[in-house]
């Protein structure tokens, strides 16, 4: 039986070439777009808060921040700021979650007490994947090029044209905290 | 017949009571500066004010007066892990962020002892220190600020 299969697998096919690169063509649509879609799934809001530990932690709090709800209506959700936009980032930033997928199976954090316990380390990763890619995710929304100094209030204005224009500072190095809560910021830089 | 009797006075009692009763009730709708209303029914809300967004220093009105905030502080979370006023306003980083730095009255506790950084009783900011909004007064004030604190 399995012989058989092996046989049929390793000989040559009769059918007409046009015939196997179409089935081939068909079959690499399906499974590219299947993948992508499944792919856009877990990009989603509802999948993200698909587990208590984000439904609970990180989305209660992003709830009340101005992220979440604002004058103008514009809102940015989980993956707005946490998935890269950029395919090939996008599958590393996926690959890298693996972890994460790994500590809500073996239960890391169950309690909220569990969660504050890991706050820090969590939140350092974070501002360190944000760090190093220039803060690109806030980029996506807040260009510098389109900022206009004059609609700022002043204290924007001095950081953004010194600091930020020069390269020196990214838009984490200011704006930590500003969708979930804080861990102890003691030995943070400018904290 | 003594039956009859405590039958009247019980009457005339609840009468008594009933008539006080509706002469007590008071359905509210006193003129307040807040405005009138009812006991019975709940006002709308006032509008929310508009904090003002980002000015120079404020003058004080008077000596020992708690500075008050002239920028937004939305989100500014002041608690055991972070205090994002300091970030800013410490002696620290206030140099390079321009900020006005704390008073070093800030440091001493309240047996007048000076610590090394902001003693805990003077570490929640928004207790003294308010941010301001475009509000007028409700009632006429007659206060004139103090002179020798740059006020005109």
């Amino acid at each position: 039986m399995l012989k058989n299969l092996w046989t049929f697998l390793t000989s040559p096919s009769s059918a007409a070439m046009w015939f196997i690169l179409a089935i081939g063509f068909a079959g690499g649509i399906i499974f590219w777009g299947g993948f992508n879609t499944a792919l856009e799934v877990t990009n989603t809001e509802e999948f993200c808060i698909g587990c208590h530990e984000m439904q609970d932690n990180v989305y209660e709090e992003y709830r009340e921040t101005i992220h979440y709800a604002n004058r103008s209506g514009v809102r940015a959700t989980c993956p707005d700021c946490h998935v890269p936009k950029k395919w090939t980032d996008k599958i590393v930033r996926k690959i890298a979650a693996s972890k994460e997928v790994w500590g809500m199976l073996t239960g890391v954090i169950d309690t909220r007490e569990e969660f504050v316990d890991h706050r820090r380390s969590m939140a350092e990763r974070e501002w360190k994947r944000m760090k190093e890619n220039d803060s690109l995710e806030c980029r996506n929304c807040h260009n510098f090029e389109y900022m206009d100094f004059s609609e700022q209030g002043n204290r924007s204005v001095k950081m953004h044209s010194d600091a930020l224009a020069s390269g020196e500072k990214t838009c984490i190095d200011c704006h930590k905290g500003i969708a979930h809560e804080l861990p102890d910021m003691k030995g943070v830089e400018n904290w | 017949m003594k039956l009859l009797s405590l039958f009247v006075a019980v009457v005339a009692f609840a009468v008594t009571v009933n008539v006080i009763a509706q002469e007590t009730v008071n359905p509210g709708g006193l003129a307040t500066i807040r405005g009138a209303s009812n006991i019975d029914e709940t006002r709308p809300a006032e509008k929310l004010k508009r904090v003002i967004k980002d000015k120079n220093p404020i003058a004080r009105n008077y000596v020992h007066q708690p500075p008050v905030v002239p920028h937004q502080t939305r989100g500014y979370r002041v608690d055991l892990n972070s205090n994002k006023c300091l970030s800013c306003h410490s002696w620290k980083h206030a140099a390079q962020t321009g900020a006005t730095k704390i008073s070093l009255t800030h440091f001493e506790t309240r047996d007048g002892k000076t610590l090394s950084d902001v003693s805990p009783r003077r570490y929640f900011c928004s207790q003294c220190h308010v941010t301001q909004a475009d509000a007028a007064p409700l009632v006429e004030n007659t206060f004139e600020p103090v002179e020798s604190l740059g006020n005109e």
